[in-house]
């Protein structure tokens, strides 16, 4: 079982959440010109480390809110969790 | 090669078992190879071997940084089956269906082949029309498919519940009776031990740490045990895939993550076929030792780590236990973990990429063991050629910057949900 520290709730365990990926994709902006290959790269490619991957996740049977989760994904270690619009150094 | 046989084994009976010789030997890497294939799984010694038997390419390595047998081949449910709607994947995996059923005979070695069926649930009516228009178009490819009302699955499979009271009741089924189980160790062994004795050298416990590359050209590799000269490279490592990949500066359409499976301890002969549940994500048979082997969903995280969490366990038996409510009272033997290589759409990557030399093989998603032959078939042609066979001339690294995905089951970009 993952435990999963939400910065609005407090630790709550990984069945009141759902995964949302990749944090580090960005989408492209929308009032520019975008090419095949930005919307590619957003869309379907993906580094996938091994090791620290900072990813999304969704509260979803408790606050709602998304919020975003450093995790090692070979040794599961969570390190650090954000609120969504947080910057992450 | 010893050839194994009745005879054989009376033999060696005779003279105390003392007389058999090693599967395959463990030999030094040389300097140079024609052909490096990385991963020593059931993918990479396909290739392997159909390198070798297929266009007689022999001075080949295989690079394992386990053990063979250790990894996903010795790790799967031992589904095998080809009961696909489009046809880039039909076609592709009945040649493999074509393959498995004179693996023994091929392989001199008993792999334990076992064509029992397959039957997936239908919950809805709207479900028996869409498995009416899949085992349609498997029939337009040749494979076979049989649509089964619900008295036909209570015949085949009583032990389901069938009681008025619920959540999910039977409707029907599609059954490809054609496909089974196979023995999945004694497929890996099998590989190797005729891929040694053609002269492929099979490296095992050696880990790739880079790569050689030269004006857009593949020189050669870096492993830990010195590095190799070769000009061309095949990756067949599943999980591993984006490791490598990153390596290479390269980023693919998949993720890594974790599934799992697991065993329950063994009752007498009670299922007699592959079961599927259609409103959800499990899937069972019964092993000949009489466990019953089961799997379902992804953990749902990126995940590197081949063991998985209860939460996932726990959801995927509960929908067992709704197919199977006999299942409540059995002990679990054995939970295990593999790591899966979830491309954006379910379908595989067969293709070159571009750096010249540089061949991948990827994207398995929870299908990985039933594709091993035609999957080690056409790569080996990929590789001797250098280009793509007509049965995997769909699976394109480029699909999906193109827009030519194969949607067999419209799944979107999330491989999570997938």
């Amino acid at each position: 079982m993952l435990y999963i520290k939400c910065p609005h709730c407090g630790l709550r365990s990984q069945n009141e959440f759902a995964y949302g990926g990749d944090a580090s994709v960005k989408r492209p902006e929308l009032n520019k010109e975008i090419s095949d290959q930005e919307w590619d790269e957003f869309v379907y490619l993906r580094k996938s480390p091994r090791g620290k991957h900072l990813e999304l996740w969704h509260h979803v049977s408790g606050c709602r809110q998304w919020i975003k989760v450093l995790r090692d994904t070979s040794t599961h270690e969570i390190f650090n969790t954000y609120k969504s619009e947080e910057k992450v150094g | 090669m010893q050839k194994y046989s009745f005879l054989s084994l009376i033999k060696n009976a005779f003279s105390g078992h003392k007389g058999w010789e090693v599967a395959w030997k463990d030999p030094t890497p040389k300097k140079e190879y024609d052909v490096v294939i990385i991963g020593g799984g059931g993918h990479g010694l396909a290739t392997a071997y159909y390198l070798a038997k297929e266009h007689k390419i022999t001075n080949i390595a295989v690079i394992e940084k386990g053990w063979i047998g250790g990894g996903n081949v010795g790790r799967n449910t031992t589904i095998i089956r080809s009961n696909y709607m489009h046809d880039e994947n039909g076609l592709f995996y009945e040649k493999g269906m074509d393959l498995w059923r004179s693996m023994s005979q091929d392989l001199n070695f008993n792999i334990m082949f076992s064509p029992r069926g397959i039957i997936n649930l239908a919950h809805s009516d709207a479900q028996m029309n869409a498995y009416a228009r899949r085992g349609n178009s498997m029939r337009l490819n040749g494979i076979d498919a049989v649509l089964l009302d619900r008295e036909e699955v209570k015949k085949k499979v009583p032990v389901l519940d069938f009681s008025d009271n619920v959540r999910f009741p039977i409707f029907g089924a599609l059954m490809q009776p054609s496909a089974g189980t196979a023995r999945h160790d004694a497929v890996a062994w099998g590989y190797a031990r005729q891929a040694d004795s053609m002269g492929v050298d099979i490296i095992q416990h050696c880990e790739v740490t880079g790569f050689d590359i030269n004006n857009g050209k593949i020189q050669g590799i870096k492993t830990s045990r010195g590095d190799i000269k070769t000009k061309k490279v095949g990756l067949c490592v599943a999980g591993s895939t984006s490791i490598l990949a990153e390596m290479l500066n390269m980023t693919l359409p998949i993720e890594t993550h974790l599934l799992q499976a697991c065993v329950s301890e063994p009752i007498k002969p009670i299922l007699d076929h592959v079961v599927t549940f259609g409103a959800g994500h499990f899937y069972c048979s019964q092993s000949d030792k009489g466990e019953m082997v089961m799997g379902g969903d992804l953990d749902g995280y990126n995940s590197y780590a081949q063991r998985g969490n209860l939460p996932t366990l726990q959801h995927v038996l509960t929908e067992g236990i709704a197919m199977f409510p006999f299942l409540s009272k059995l002990n679990m033997l054995r939970t295990w973990g593999g790591i899966m290589d979830m491309s954006m759409d379910g379908s595989p990557i067969i293709d070159k990429t571009h750096i010249a030399g540089l061949y991948l093989n990827c994207g398995w998603c929870y299908g990985g063991f039933k594709a091993t032959p035609a999957s080690g078939f056409t790569f080996a042609h990929t590789i001797a050629q250098d280009r793509v066979h007509e049965l995997n001339a769909g699976f394109r690294l480029d699909r999906f910057s193109t827009g030519h995905l194969i949607d067999e089951k419209g799944l979107g970009t999330k491989t999570w949900i997938s």
